[in-house]
Parts: structure tokens; sequence; C-alpha cells
């Protein structure tokens, strides 16, 4: 097969751009199961109710959809923390958060997919930003903004996170949580109540990934579900509680998904990423950076 | 005597004559399911305003044989699974006197079986070719895509295509993976063939893509001289602004996207759609040539606007209400509801609706396909006043009711 | 009871019931009970890896899309009947719960229940780009004109054919609950680590459990397609069949056969009436809420109830 050079160089940037995208979206999860070993597969429906929300914002007042989520991202943030307070007294507390638990966030989804409906209905809604129909081009390659804006927020997002996580006490409080809660409670931090704030910015992440979604794709309230075995997997891809590891695995399938839809047929596009995920299962499942 | 004799036979008469009247009152059941939730459920909720519209017309009038008309209908979720239920309660509970369809090939395919056990005379809205595998005698489609909908609903584009001059050698075909892109493209094929035009790219997509560049980038490598696309809303929208971002070169581009007929996409694509050639059932353009349907249109777009659903009203509900007034006058020639004899009516006459005359084939589909192939031009901004008046879309087929020629190349017709 | 005397009754039972319900004239009655009973089935087979061996299975309806396509497939090609095809499908749909499991069993509970989602998009994207049983285009599956055995309609047929399987899904969860194989899988349910200490061959049961559970809900499928003559992928693979797969047995209760087939039967004619009915998005939202307050609050479901109460009253 030849492989002209601008449609490679295209598919590789169109696919970092979607990977930085994706890490936006799955770094939430990152914290959530891949440190705190909480099942969120709630999460794409804070990134739809995030996408949502700026819209509404964003159709009244005019006001830049990413910009509106980094200012309400304090309310995700409450959310967070009010969830995960139901969560760990129905659950954790009493042990049985694999089978309940997973259940209980199955219900959280699907309430909030059908919520969404009855108040907004299916229709496809979309945001209007200065930046959504420009393109820069740098010689053959194209750079639409429209993916370009959110690459750069979630960039820094992700990489806000990862220093938080490993200079600050509380970032490094949430680390020891994952890796020995007994030994966090012996130095006079109260487990359960980093994993609450830990929690809590999973879901405020999820708010901001909720606009970069609306930015770059119209949203209706069923696309949630598509997204939760893309969080998942790059979560597991890239090894559990690893932000850079999320980061990598989010690229990766990126570059996947954009290399099968230009080369080899867009249909096939979905079945890349699960399957490099079951693939990652069955023969490694620590992922790339895993522990 | 005599008196006795005649109180009786007065009493006998009034016996007579009440079931009489109470059959007369006895109002006229028109069941179906519809989609008013679900992917579909702004067309869904379109169609029903048609319809109730025609119902408050037909009933102001005195009904149809003297009886006033009744819908009972159930949201069917745009999801198939629902549909065999709604219909035997329909007929076995609510014990309906007529059905018709909901809308789509989804929902319309799991009805047949009853309908054809039943012998229902079934009056369809806008299923892409489904009686071809049941073959039922009493399914009719109100969808004017012709008697062979999966070749009729491509041969607009194709046949403006071949009239460019120098001919188009080579063409691009795309879709999303569903069902009605999937039939589109076959009969897209199926001229391609016939005119023996080259196919250099002939892939699909999955519906919930979220990036279209990549796709719409690989077209352009293989310099196509046309762009056949059938897509559904989302994908639609996506693929226009890709084809911007990216700067698709083509000679001419669209064809079968479903989506922008109605106001949604237009005020959100606006300016993008230029210079696009598509499918469209009405346009403001031929408001000449079915001069009722501006009174339907006005009172429609009242009652849309109140109940959000699309406000424009140029795709199904004009075919939704003619759909109600087909059955209206086969109903009122046959003098009854025997489905067997509206049957056979419906398959002899010609109708005349608010969208015209209308024939059906021998299959239940047109006579006479009339899908209007347009082009959009001149659309600056994105409101919706500009698309209500004439001027912005130019009707390249059928001949009938064409307003204007193919602009070409794509990419210079852009304004 | 034993297992026999159990399986005789029910089949009893079956057939009294296809036979009785040649009196029924109305029609709704048929379509809207095949729906509930292809959900006793679903919601009894989940529950065989769910609430028995404490797997949570995300990806029903990929196992009961591999059955509806099976059939598909082998009337495509074969002109099938019903009488291989439910076999077929069902064996195949096992051969998937097998796969799936052997490939992620190793692993925690968390990571099956990722995979079966995964597996669920890729079966997915598989069936929309496989054109000969239609693709995303949808394939149509006729009804044969004369129905068998007398029966009146050929929904008639497919209502006594969900009645059985019913009864074979429920006899085969008890067989299970009862054995002890069955107790082996309580074992891994009630912790995993001790039972594979004592010396349970926890992988083993893990992967058999998930090769009846993923069996069984393809054999929920098989007669799918006939029942709605068009099947695509898209309503084939919902989500909805997911989440009533789980909610029903968590509803019903998971300790036992008859949880999910109260959870079934409960949730799926309120489901059937609300359609037809109130009819709309709310049937998902009741659904959905259900799930969670039963999930929080009643974590044993109503044969937990149940439970409690014959507890309370022998005290």
């Amino acid at each position: 097969m030849e492989f002209p050079t601008a449609l490679l160089l295209n598919a590789i940037i169109a696919g970092l751009l979607l990977g930085g995208f994706y890490a936006a979206v799955s770094v939430g999860i990152s914290i959530s199961f891949g440190m705190l070993d909480v099942v969120n597969i709630a999460h794409p429906a804070f990134i739809i109710l995030g996408a949502y929300i700026s819209y509404i914002v964003n159709t009244h007042y005019g006001v830049d959809p990413i910009a509106v989520s980094l200012l309400l991202s304090p309310l995700f943030f409450l959310l967070g923390m009010a969830l995960y307070r139901v969560y760990y007294l129905c659950f954790e507390k009493r042990g049985q958060e694999s089978l309940r638990g997973l259940a209980f966030f199955f219900g959280i989804l699907f309430i909030t997919e059908v919520a969404l409906i009855l108040i907004f209905g299916v229709d496809y809604r979309t945001v209007k930003t200065a930046y959504a129909d420009t393109t820069l081009r740098l010689g053959v390659v194209d750079f639409p903004l429209r993916l370009v804006v959110p690459f750069l927020v979630s960039m820094a997002m992700v990489v806000g996170i990862q220093l938080f996580l490993t200079h600050t006490f509380f970032g490094r409080a949430v680390l020891a949580v994952a890796q020995d809660q007994l030994a966090l409670r012996l130095m006079g931090v109260n487990p359960v109540r980093i994993k609450e704030l830990a929690f809590a910015l999973s879901i405020a992440t999820a708010g901001v990934a909720g606009a970069f979604l609306i930015v770059i794709q119209p949203v209706e309230p069923s696309i949630g579900r598509e997204y939760i075995g893309l969080v998942f997997a790059v979560c597991v891809l890239g090894g559990m509680g690893s932000i850079w590891g999320t980061l990598l695995a989010a690229f990766v399938l990126g570059l996947a998904e954009s290399f099968t839809s230009t080369f080899f047929g867009p249909s096939w596009a979905p079945a890349v990423s699960f399957g490099l995920l079951l693939f990652a299962l069955a023969f490694r499942p620590a992922g790339l950076f895993g522990r | 005597m005599k008196l006795i004799r005649a109180i009786a036979a007065i009493f006998g008469a009034m016996l007579l004559a009440v079931p009489a009247a109470v059959l007369a009152q006895q109002p006229l059941k028109i069941g179906f399911g519809m989609s008013l939730t679900g992917p579909l459920a702004g067309n869904g909720k379109a169609a029903l305003i048609a319809m109730e519209i025609w119902r408050d017309d037909v009933n102001a009038k005195g009904g149809i044989l003297g009886r006033k008309v009744e819908f009972v209908y159930y949201d069917d979720q745009t999801n198939p699974a629902t549909v065999p239920s709604i219909y035997a309660k329909l007929l076995d509970v609510d014990k309906v006197d007529l059905v018709v369809s909901g809308y789509g090939t989804n929902v319309i395919a799991p009805a047949m079986p009853i309908m054809m056990q039943r012998k229902f005379t079934f009056m369809s809205l806008f299923g892409l070719n489904v009686n071809s595998k049941f073959k039922y005698d009493r399914y009719f489609q109100i969808m004017p895509a012709g008697p062979d909908p999966a070749v009729d609903w491509t041969r607009g584009f194709f046949e403006v295509a071949m009239t460019l001059n120098p001919k188009p050698q080579t063409v691009a075909l795309v879709g999303a993976d569903a069902e009605y892109p999937h039939l589109a493209l076959e009969g897209a094929r199926a001229h391609v063939k016939k005119a023996g035009l080259k196919i250099v790219y002939d892939k699909s997509y999955p519906p919930k893509t979220v990036d279209y560049s990549p796709i719409v980038r690989a077209i352009q490598a293989t310099n196509p001289d046309l762009v056949y696309l059938a897509s559904y809303p989302p994908d639609s929208a996506g693929m226009v602004r890709a084809a911007n971002e990216v700067g698709l070169k083509a000679r001419m581009f669209g064809g079968g996207l479903v989506g922008t007929q109605f106001a949604a996409l237009k005020t959100q694509l606006g300016p993008l759609l230029n210079g696009m050639i598509n499918y469209e059932a009405y346009a403001p353009d031929v408001g000449g040539k079915f001069p009722s349907l501006d009174q339907f249109l006005a009172k429609y777009q009242g009652r849309a606007v109140k109940e959000g659903v699309d406000p424009l009203g140029f795709y199904l509900p004009p075919y939704a209400y003619a759909m109600m007034q087909v059955l209206e006058q086969a109903i009122k020639a046959v003098g009854s509801l025997d489905q067997g004899k509206l049957a056979a009516y419906m398959h002899t006459y010609e109708f005349d609706t608010y969208v015209g005359k209308v024939r059906f084939a021998k299959n239940g589909e047109w006579a006479i396909p009339r899908m209007l192939t347009v082009q959009y031009h001149g659309i600056s901004g994105n409101d919706l006043e500009q698309w209500m008046k004439p001027g912005h879309v130019t009707v390249l087929y059928p001949k009938e009711y064409q307003t204007g020629t193919v602009k070409a190349p794509f990419h210079e017709n852009r304004k | 009871m034993s297992n026999r005397a159990f399986a005789a009754v029910a089949f009893a039972i079956a057939l009294a019931i296809a036979a009785a319900s040649q009196l029924i004239a109305n029609e709704f009655f048929f379509s809207a009970a095949y729906t509930v009973l292809l959900y006793v089935i679903l919601a009894t087979a989940w529950n065989i890896l769910g609430g028995y061996t404490g797997y949570v299975n995300f990806g029903s309806a990929a196992f009961f899309a591999i059955g509806a396509y099976t059939t598909v497939a082998l009337f495509y090609a074969f002109k099938a009947p019903l009488i291989v095809t439910i076999p077929a499908g069902t064996a195949v749909a096992g051969l998937a719960g097998l796969g799936l499991g052997y490939l992620t069993l190793r692993l925690r509970g968390v990571f099956f229940a990722i995979a079966s989602l995964a597996l669920a998009v890729v079966l997915f994207t598989f069936v929309v780009n496989w054109d000969f049983v239609g693709g995303a285009r949808g394939a149509y599956v006729m009804q044969p004109s004369e129905v068998p055995f007398g029966l009146k309609r050929y929904i008639h047929l497919l209502f006594a054919i969900e009645v059985l399987m019913a009864a074979a899904a429920l006899v085969i969860a008890r067989a299970i609950e009862t054995s002890t194989f069955g107790r082996g899988l309580a074992a891994i349910r009630d912790d995993e680590l001790a039972a594979e200490s004592a010396g349970v061959p926890t992988l083993k049961l893990k992967i058999i459990s998930a090769t009846v559970s993923g069996a069984l809900m393809g054999m929920a499928g098989t007669t799918f397609p006939y029942y709605l003559s068009y099947i695509e992928p898209s309503s084939a693979f919902s989500l909805s069949y997911a989440v009533n797969s789980i909610a029903m047995p968590l509803i019903g209760g998971m300790m036992s056969w008859m949880g999910p087939l109260i959870g079934a039967v409960l949730l799926g004619t309120v489901q059937q009436l609300v359609q037809v009915t109130i009819s709309s998005a709310w049937n998902l939202l009741i659904v959905g809420v259900l799930l969670v307050l039963f999930v929080t609050l009643a974590p044993n479901g109503i044969m937990g109830w149940v439970e409690a109460w014959r507890r309370r009253r022998n005290s």
C-alpha cells in the first residue's frame, strides 16, 4: 500500500490531537479507577453533563464553552464529593463495591442519560466558538483549531494533575492511598477524606472534558456509552494509576483510530481500540506503565 | 289496536335507528406507532403534528363517512423491538379501523408480518425499499422515491453529474454504517456502473465517528470528480464540516445527506452548504407547483415552533399530510373500510394531494419518483428566514421542477 | 425437590401454559409475553455468572446478538429452521463466553466487566461490517406461512418456544445452585482468595460459569429475528439488554433462581405496559431509578425482603 506523505503526516497529527482529547476524557478514570479502585462506569455521563452545561451557558451568554467548564469545575467537584459519599456509605464500607458498586454506577449512567433526553431531547447540540471553523495549515498538514484548542487545554490539565499528584501533600496522599491505606491512617491522614477529594477531582475533570467534547463534535445524550469502553481502555492500557501511562495510551489509541480510518476504512476504527484493550487485558494487563 | 300497532311500529323504527345513530357517532380510529423518543424523534414529532392537522381539518368538515377521526398511537422509541407489541395492541385491544406506519424502515419492517397476517392495508411513512422482501400487495409508501427505490433514490445526482462538460470519470462513494446509507450506496453503484464511471473510493464509517477529517482526506487523496455521500444527521454535519476544513475539491459533492432538510442543520451549517448537491422533498423555489402547501406549512410552522420541533417542515410534514389525504380519498371513494377494496382502489387510481398527484406502482412505491435533487447557493449567515424564501435552493432534477442548472466544480462555487 | 422432579414440573407447567395460550385471542398478549419471557431467560443467564459467581457482565447484548445473528446467518446460508439454529446459536454464544472467560477471568472481576463491554463493541463492529448478514442494512428473516403443531399464528409458536426455553433456563439455574459446582461458585463469590486457598479450582469454575451464562443468553436471542422479521445491529446490541439483565436479578434477588424470574416478570411486565400507555423515555428512567434504589437500599432484592420477613416471622 502506498503511503503518501501528506496523508501520513495528517493522519499522525489528527491521531495526536484526538489522543489529547482522549487523555482529558480518561484522566479522571485513571484517578478514580486506577488509584482509588472505584469503578465509576458513569464517568462518561458526567462528561456529557459537562457538555450540556457548557452548551447552555454558551447558547445563552455566548461565552466560550471551555472557559465555562473551567469556571464551573468547582460545581462538578462538589458533585463528585457527594457521589463518593453515597458510594462509600452504601458500598465501600460494607465491602460490596465489586458487584453492587458497579451496578450502582451503571444505574447512575443510565439515569443521567435518560434525564438529559427528557430535558433536552435527542437532537444533536453544538456550540459556537470563535475558532470552530478555522484551520491552520503548516505545509501539507492541517491543524483544525476545533481539535487544537481542546488539545492544548487538555495537555495543560493533565500535566497540571500530574504535578499536583507528585508535588503537593494532598496529591502524594492520593498516591499513597492507592498503595497502602493503613500506612496512611497511621500517618494521621483520613484515607476516606482523601479518596473523597480525589474522586471529586476526577469528576471535575469530566466536566471540563465535556466542554472539549462539544467543541469537537455535536453531542446528544446517548453518546456517553461509546466512551465507557474507551476511557477504561485507555486507563488499562496505560497501566492503572499512572497519569503518564494514561497520556501515552490515549495517544496510542488516537493514532490507532486515525490510521485505521485513513488507511483501512473508518468502520473498523472502534474495533481497533477495543481490540487493543482485549489484547492488553489478555496478555499484558499491567498495561504500558503498570505497577 | 291500531294505536298499539302504531306505537310498536314507532318503537321498532327507533330501535333500528339507534344502532345506526350509535354507529355514526363511533369514531373512526386510526392506529400507529410513532417515534416520539429515540434518534428519529424530531421527525416523528413533526410527522405527528402534520397528521394531527389533517385530522382536525377532516373533522371540521364532518369526518369521514360521517364518523369523527381519532388517533390511537404509541411511542415506538425508534426501537424495532417495540413494534410488534404496539401493532398487536392496536389491532386486538384497541380495535382500530385503519393503520399507518411509524417513520423509517426500522419500525416499518417489524410491523409487516402482522399486517400481512391480518390482511390490513398498510400505508407507510418513509422507509427505503421495505416491500422488496415482503412483496405485500397491500403495502403503500408515501416517500416519493420511485418504483425501484434503491436505484431511483440516487438517480438524480448521477443524471445531473452526467450533464457536466466534460463528462466526469471518477467517483468516490462514502456513507455511514447504517441501513439507509448502505441501500443508497448500493443504488449509487448501479448508476456508476451504467454510466461507466470508475470508483476510486468506496468505504463506510461508523456513525459515531468523532473526527471526519481523516475520511475526507483519504477521499481527497484519490482525486475524485464526484463525491457521493449518504449520511444521517450527525455525520452529515461532521462530513460537511470536515470537507470545509480539509478544503475538499471535487466537481460535485453531496447527494444523499439526511438532515439538511431540517432547520437545525440548515442553520447550523449555513454557508458551509453552499455549492453542495443534496435531495430535498420540498423547497420554496417550487412552491408555485404546490399551491395548497403554503397554507398547510403556515399552520404547521405555527405549531412546530411552539412544540420545539423542526420549524421549517419541508421534509416529512407535507408527505405525512398527503399520506392521510390518500387514505381519506380512498375511503370516501370505496365507501367503506374494507381493507381489500381500499388496497385495490389505491393501486388503481391517482390521488390529488398537497404534494401533487400521487400514483402507486404495483409494489406500493411511487410510480414516478419525485425527490428533488438540488444545489444550495447564496447562503450567508446562520439565520432561518433566508431558507423560507426562494433563492437559495436550485432544483436540478426532475425536469418538471427544474429551476436551474448545476454549477461545478463544487469548491469554486462556495458562495 | 430433586432436580429431576423440578425439571418435570417446570416443563409440565411450560407446556400447559403454551397449550392454554391457544385460548387467548388477543395477540398483544403474545408479543408482550414473548418479550417478558426473553428477559426471564436473559436475567437467569446473567445471574449464573453475576449472582452466583460474583462477576458482572456488561455485555449481555453481545451474547444475545450472537444468538440472533447465528440464526440469521444459518437462515441465509442453508434456510436452516429454528430446530437447528437454536442449538447452534446457543453453542456459538457459549463458545464466546468460554473465550471471553478464558481471556479475562484470570484477572479481577472489574476487568472481566470492562472486557465484556469491549467484546460488545468489537462484535457490533464486526456484525456491522459483515455484509452476508446484512451489516448495517439489517437482515430480513421471513416468518414461515405454515405454523407447525396446528397453532394459529407464528407468534404463538415463538411464545411456546420461549416458555420452554425459560423453563430450561430455570431448571439449569436451579441445578447449578444446588450442586457442588454451585457451592464452588458461591465460594468464589464470597471470597475468591479464600476459595482458592481452600482448593477450589476457581479459574475452571469461573470459565464454566461464563460459558453456561453466555450460552443461555445466546439461546434467548435465537428466536428474536423471527419475532421482528427484521434485525439490525444497533437495536440488537442495544444497551437496554445489558441494563435490564442486571437490573432484573438485582431487583428480584441474586441468590437463587427465583430472583431473576421475579425481577424479570415484574420489571418486564411494567415496561411492556408502560410502553403502550404512558410510553416514552420514562420507561428507561424507571429501570435506572429502580436499579439504583434497589442496589443501595435493598441489595438482596425482593427475595431478600421475603427471606427477612420469613425470618422475622419465625423468630
